[in-house]
C-alpha cells in the first residue's frame, strides 16, 4: 500500500526529531543549548540551527503563554546593525517602510521586498539612536536580508554589519511578563509601549528590552550577549517560578501566531507574493521621501489587490476534528479553490484551524461549501475573518 | 522511559500483547507518541476490518505532524478504543495502557517483531 517514504505526510518528521543528546553537529547551537538539554527538551532543526521543539506538551506551553507567562529561546532570529549618517535613507530606499519617521526607541513592523514586489523576508526594526538601528530577520532569510542591504547600501554614507552573532535573544510572553520582568529590572516598563525598545539591565545582565512579540500576547524580547543567555534564562525562570512561567518551544510559538493570525514567512509571505497579496500592503508607504526598491511594481501590485485580488488570506475553522496542514487544497463544489499555508489544531478554540490563500469568490467569512481536502477527504471548514484570537486589553 | 517487558514492538513503533483467545492489543510506544507531541486526533480501523502487518490502518493526527498507524500483525479488528477516540491525549498520558488503539484477532504474525530489549535498542540509535 504505502511505502516507507511516504508513512509520514508532514512536516517535520516526527520521529526525526530529536530528544535531547543525538548528534546534532552540523546544526548552529544557540548560547542556551546546555540548558535546553538539561530541561530534556525535544529539539528540531529550524533554519539551520538546533532549536527546542517543546519541553513537555506543546499545548500546556501554548496555554501559559495565553493565561500567564512562557519562556523562549529566540537566538536564531538574525540581527542586522545599520548605522552611519544615512542609515535612515538607506533603510528608507531598501525597505517598504518608512524608517526614517520612527522615532528613537520605537520599533517598526516593515518588509523587504524584490524589484519586482515580491517579499524577501519580514521584518522588526528598532531604531536604536538618530543614527543607529537593528534590523531582526528572520533565521532562514538572514543571510539574503544582510546581502540585499549590503547591495543597497552602495552610495549611502551608512554601515551594514552582521551582528547575527552579536545577540542571543530571549523572549517573555504572556499576560504575567510585566510583572515577571519588573521583578528583575528597574527600567520603565510601565512607560514602554508596544513596538517601543530601550537599553537597560535585567537581573545584572545589559540588554536591550523591546516589548515586541509573536504570540499575540503581551510580552518582551530581550537582546543580550550571547555569554549573558544563560544568567538571564535563570534569573527569569526563577523570576517567573511563582507566576506560572514555563519554558516554551518553537512548536507553541507557531500556534500561538497562527491564533493571532500572524504571517510566517515560507508559509504565508514568499518571494511570489506581494505585501498586497499577503493583505499587508499598509506597510508599504509610497508617500516617503525618495525612491525605494520595488516601488513601481509594487504600485500595479496595490491596483491589482484592489481592483482584482487573485487569492485573498484567510481563516479557515473545522468543523471536524482532523488537521489541515500547509500544501493542502482547499476546495468548494469538487474544484480547488485555494491551499492551506499554516495549520494546526489550535488550542485556544479547541478545534483545527488553518490561514489559507482562496480564491476571492470564495474569501468572505461565512461563504458556503468551503472545505479542505485532508488527504483525499473533503472535510467542511468554515471562512472566518482573520485573527482567530484578540487578547483583550 | 522504559518499554514493557510482556509486548512485542514492530519497528513502526506499535506495540502487540500476548494474545488471550487469539486476541492481542494493539498501542504506539511512549518512544513514539513523545516524537509526535500532542495527539489531538486518531482515526482507526472499524471493527470487523482485515488489518495485514505493515500497512497503514489509520492515523494520528499532533500539532505538529500527522502519522500512520501500522498494524503489527495480520488479522481481523476485534474492537477499537473508544476512550482515546473521544481523548487523544490518552496515546500520550498512558501509550502502553488506556491509551491502547485496537485489539485484532491474529491471523498472523510476522517473525520481525522485537523484544522490549530490542526495541530499546534500536529506538536508542
Amino acid at each position: 500500500m504505502t511505502d516507507g517514504e511516504e508513512r509520514f505526510l508532514a512536516c517535520p518528521v516526527p520521529w526525526e526529531t530529536t530528544v535531547s543528546s543525538t548528534d546534532s553537529a552540523a546544526l548552529r547551537h544557540t548560547a542556551l543549548d546546555a540548558v535546553h538539554r538539561s530541561l530534556g527538551a525535544t529539539m528540531t532543526d529550524f533554519a539551520g540551527w538546533d532549536m527546542p521543539l517543546r519541553y513537555g506538551s506543546e499545548r500546556d506551553e501554548h496555554n501559559a503563554v495565553r493565561t500567564k507567562a512562557g519562556l523562549f529561546d529566540l537566538s536564531h532570529m538574525g540581527e542586522i546593525t545599520v548605522t552611519g549618517p544615512q542609515a535612515a535613507a538607506l533603510l528608507d530606499h531598501a525597505l517598504v517602510g518608512n524608517i526614517g519617521a520612527v522615532k528613537p526607541g520605537r520599533a517598526r513592523y516593515t518588509m523587504i521586498c524584490q524589484a519586482d514586489g515580491g517579499i524577501l523576508d519580514d521584518l522588526i526594526v528598532y531604531r536604536l539612536a538618530e543614527t543607529e538601528y537593528m534590523v531582526v530577520a528572520n533565521a532562514s532569510n538572514a543571510q539574503v536580508v544582510l546581502d540585499a542591504l549590503t547591495e543597497r547600501a552602495a552610495g549611502f554614507d551608512a554601515e551594514v554589519r552582521d551582528d547575527r552573532d552579536a545577540y542571543a535573544l530571549i523572549a517573555v510572553q504572556g499576560p504575567a511578563s510585566p510583572g515577571i520582568l519588573a521583578s528583575v529590572t528597574d527600567a520603565d516598563l510601565d512607560n514602554l509601549k508596544y513596538y517601543a525598545g530601550l537599553p537597560g539591565t535585567v537581573a545584572g545582565v545589559p540588554a536591550l528590552i523591546a516589548r515586541t512579540g509573536y504570540t499575540g500576547e503581551d510580552g518582551f524580547e530581550l537582546f543580550v550577549k550571547p555569554e549573558h543567555a544563560v544568567e538571564l534564562w535563570q534569573a527569569l525562570t526563577k523570576a517567573g517560578e511563582g507566576a506560572g512561567l514555563v519554558p516554551c518551544g518553537l512548536s507553541c510559538r507557531d500556534t500561538l501566531r497562527l491564533e493571532a493570525g500572524m504571517p510566517l514567512y515560507g508559509h504565508e509571505l514568499t518571494a511570489e507574493l506581494t505585501p498586497f497579496d499577503a493583505g499587508l500592503g499598509r506597510v508599504v508607504k509610497f508617500d516617503k521621501d525618495g525612491d525605494f526598491v520595488g516601488r513601481e511594481a509594487l504600485r500595479e501590485a496595490a491596483e491589482r489587490a484592489e481592483q482584482n485580488p487573485p487569492r485573498v488570506l484567510v481563516g479557515l475553522v473545522a468543523e471536524g476534528r482532523r488537521v489541515p496542514r500547509a500544501g493542502y487544497d482547499v476546495v468548494a463544489d469538487g474544484k480547488v479553490i485555494g491551499r492551506v499555508t499554516s495549520g494546526a489544531p489550535s488550542p485556544t478554540l479547541g478545534k483545527p484551524i488553518a490561514m489559507a490563500y482562496v480564491d476571492a469568490a470564495h474569501a468572505a467569512p461565512g461563504t458556503p461549501g468551503v472545505g479542505v481536502d485532508i488527504r483525499g477527504t473533503h472535510e467542511p471548514y468554515e471562512v472566518v475573518a482573520l485573527p482567530f484570537y484578540k487578547r483583550q486589553k | 522511559m522504559s518499554n514493557p517487558q510482556q509486548l512485542r514492538y514492530s519497528k513502526e513503533h506499535e506495540w502487540l500483547s500476548p494474545a488471550e483467545d487469539g486476541v492481542a492489543t494493539v498501542g504506539i510506544t511512549e518512544h513514539a507518541a513523545n516524537a509526535l507531541g500532542d495527539v489531538v486526533f486518531v482515526q482507526l480501523p472499524a471493527v470487523g476490518e482485515s488489518v495485514s502487518a505493515g500497512e497503514t490502518c489509520g492515523e494520528l493526527e499532533s500539532t505538529k505532524s500527522v502519522s500512520e498507524l501500522y498494524s503489527p500483525v495480520n488479522g481481523e479488528v476485534t474492537e477499537i478504543n473508544e476512550d482515546v477516540v473521544a481523548d487523544p491525549s490518552l496515546v500520550n498520558s498512558a501509550p502502553f495502557e488506556g491509551g491502547w488503539l485496537f485489539k485484532v484477532r491474529v491471523a498472523e504474525e510476522p517473525g520481525d517483531l522485537l523484544s522490549a530489549d530490542e526495541y530499546t535498542a534500536y529506538t536508542a540509535g
